[in-house]
């Protein structure tokens, strides 16, 4: 990175986080000015989001794809069907949903963290 | 049904709408706050306003309708009007906030940067919002002609001269205040009488037969035949005939039908005894909301059930009056948890429509054969408790059904009024705002006159899968894929978008009347989804040079949490530096 080997001295004697904010050189720079750096951290991020969403979607799938062909194999599936499309499968959504907000609002926060270097 | 309290609750709606539009108009003044209410707008309140908005006549009417007719099936509309949200959730919701763009052009035009795909998404967003508006004016048009036997066009002229009125004058802020207030109406509108009608059911020993295949009349019934009707029998049945029979007039004498297809001529009455099944009509010859694409679902029922789930999952995301409200959320986190409230709020209101199919299987049978059973919902209350309480709960859900048209149209009217102020007139600004407001309902309006007996279901079908096959490519590629190029947008809206518009055209055309190729082209979504996405990526990946110099920093943006990016439009970057990123 663009750092002077003599600044680097000084920052062994500081606390380092206060070096690193007198270097001036935090991640958030690197995004900020759009380094190769800085595209890094964004894409770990937007890779994790995408990861958290697909986890979900591929829950989603295996919740209600197989039920269509469950119904068709069944004898008398009219009972089943009223009770699972009228009713069970909508809190599973709600939580679905819940889970995924929980986990992308924490990717995020991690995210600042790191770039924020607190 | 009786008119004397309908009549004055549609009235309270639309005076109402007027009035909490008019609460708007008083705060709402700059251009921001006409278009996105100045990105002011908390979670819960904008997700009553998105489920206000959303819950459309398709639902608050059609579902009921289509469960009555069609059986429990057609659940699957509800789940995937509402598993819609999720997906729209997972891969749109705050990257869409962050992009801080006012429509979908909008964000055509910032994530490509190409005018061309600009206007291609704008002819998207103003087609799909005429298909979509189209039906909510009929609705309309049914309700009050049910009600009070107006005329069936003048419904839809009311709903459209209020909703032109309220848009036109406040915009989306007054729009937000009147939207919300109409999911809680909506709600109210279909829990009570619900309530009652599940009381009065349980008074009545809690049959159990709403749920038997087929459907059984309860009580001697005599059905009046409103428009001509080809009639399935499985098994032979008596019936008392006062009208025309197969090419054969009865008056008030009895008719032993065979097993086989039976044709019955408008205006037949038909007594029906207690115990019969109740017939099933060849769908396709009526022209309510209920009759959808029946056909086709009979000759490849698991084929058009995974068309109807991929349609629904996957277009609500790029309904152009859904996608719009996102930009009203303060930031990224906010509209991730609106959309939660939302999901909540609208899986609440969906537990409601099947109940009011159920009961109508069981009290109200007959609406299967009159090309009626839209109504189904509005003539419960009547039918099963009767007397006063019976009339003003009917009247309640008017009114409910009503606020339906009212909110779905006006945010669609937003939406379409906004692209057509952005792309087609000649300078924006309020005044312009206004003249869009008037022309994108014109439209529709005209359509809902001429075209009259459309199906409804088909036009609400058909703009799920175009959006689906068109703008759920372009939303989910152009959020998580940084390869994507202008023409491959242009040609994956325009093939899978495209193909779709036709294949429901040359459906509702009635071109290949039956067989696989018939379910092919009326549940398009199955094929026409994967398809618009591989042209899209294919076309894309021909084209790498004409990925956009700013296509890092973009994605920067709809990425990153409005701290870190401090929420500012960053689009000035080196073409150098995109080609590292791509390396």
């Amino acid at each position: 990175m663009a750092q002077d080997p003599t600044d680097r001295r000084v920052v062994v004697t500081g606390p380092p986080r206060r070096t690193r904010r007198l270097n001036g050189y935090r991640p958030r720079t690197e995004i900020d000015e759009q380094t190769t750096l800085g595209h890094t951290y964004v894409r770990s991020l937007i890779r994790s989001q995408l990861r958290a969403a697909l986890t979900v979607f591929g829950v989603l799938v295996l919740l209600v794809g197989p039920l269509p062909l469950v119904f068709t194999s069944m004898n008398d599936s009219t009972n089943l069907e009223w009770l699972v499309l009228g009713f069970c499968v909508y809190p599973p959504l709600v939580l679905l949903a819940r889970w995924y907000v929980r986990r992308a609002d924490r990717n995020e926060r991690d995210f600042v963290r790191l770039v924020e270097d607190r | 049904m009786n008119e004397n309290y309908a009549v004055p609750a549609v009235a309270l709606v639309v005076v109402a709408t007027v009035f909490v539009g008019a609460f708007g108009l008083r705060i709402s003044r700059t251009t921001s706050d006409f278009y996105v209410a100045s990105r002011t707008v908390g979670p819960r309140l904008n997700a009553a306003a998105i489920s206000g908005e959303y819950l459309s006549a398709a639902s608050f009417l059609g579902i009921a309708g289509l469960v009555l007719v069609q059986g429990p099936d057609m659940l699957w509309y509800p789940v995937g009007y509402t598993a819609g949200y999720l997906v729209l959730l997972l891969f749109v919701a705050a990257p869409l906030r962050r992009s801080g763009a006012y429509t979908l052009p909008d964000f055509a035009e910032a994530r490509l940067a190409s005018q061309s795909v600009r206007r291609l998404a704008g002819a998207f967003v103003v087609g799909v919002g005429w298909l979509y508006l189209l039906p909510q004016l009929q609705g309309a048009g049914l309700t009050l002609n049910v009600l009070t036997g107006a005329p069936k066009s003048l419904g839809g002229i009311i709903v459209a001269v209020v909703v032109v009125a309220t848009v036109a004058a406040g915009g989306m802020r007054s729009i937000t205040f009147v939207q919300a207030f109409q999911y809680w109406l909506k709600l109210t509108a279909l829990l009570v009488p619900a309530l009652f009608l599940v009381l009065a059911w349980q008074g009545d020993g809690s049959p159990r037969n709403a749920f038997d295949e087929p459907a059984t009349f309860r009580e001697h019934r005599v059905v009046r035949v409103d428009s001509g009707l080809d009639l399935k029998l499985a098994a032979p049945l008596n019936v008392t005939a006062t009208g025309t029979v197969d090419g054969e007039r009865y008056e008030d004498e009895k008719v032993r039908l065979s097993e086989g297809v039976h044709r019955i001529e408008q205006g037949t009455r038909l007594g029906f005894t207690k115990g019969d099944h109740v017939p099933v009509a060849d769908r396709g010859s009526n022209g309510g909301m209920s009759t959808s694409l029946a056909e086709g679902r009979e000759d490849r029922p698991l084929y058009a059930t995974y068309g109807l789930i991929l349609a629904t999952f996957l277009g609500t995301m790029g309904l152009p009056h859904v996608v719009v409200r996102f930009y009203t959320s303060p930031n990224g986190v906010a509209a991730r948890r609106t959309t939660v409230v939302v999901l909540g709020l609208i899986g609440a209101f969906y537990l409601l429509p099947p109940v009011y199919g159920a009961l109508g299987r069981l009290y109200a049978p007959e609406l299967t054969l009159t090309g009626d059973a839209d109504a189904a919902v509005l003539l419960l209350p009547d039918r099963v408790i009767g007397g006063l309480g019976g009339d003003l709960l009917g009247a309640l859900v008017a009114g409910g059904a009503f606020a339906a048209f009212l909110s779905t149209a006006s945010g669609l009217t937003m939406a379409v009024a906004g692209v057509l102020t952005q792309d087609v007139l000649p300078a924006r600004g309020v005044r312009h705002f206004r003249l869009g407001t008037v022309l994108s309902m014109i439209v529709p309006l005209m359509a809902s006159v001429v075209v009259g007996g459309l199906p409804v279901a088909d036009a609400v079908g058909l703009a799920f899968a175009v959006s689906a096959s068109s703008f759920c490519p372009l939303l989910v590629l152009g959020i998580w894929w940084r390869r994507l190029t202008p023409p491959g947008a242009a040609a994956g809206m325009l093939v899978g978008g495209g193909s779709a518009l036709l294949a429901v055209a040359a459906t509702m055309a009635g071109f290949p009347g039956t067989g696989p190729l018939h379910a092919l082209l009326a549940w398009p979504a199955l094929w026409s989804v994967p398809l618009g996405f591989l042209t899209m990526v294919l076309v894309s990946l021909a084209t790498p040079g004409l990925v956009p110099a700013g296509t890092a920093a973009i994605l920067a943006r709809f990425h990153l949490p409005e701290q870190v990016s401090g929420g500012q439009v960053r689009t000035a970057v080196s073409a150098k530096e995109a080609k590292e990123v791509d390396a």
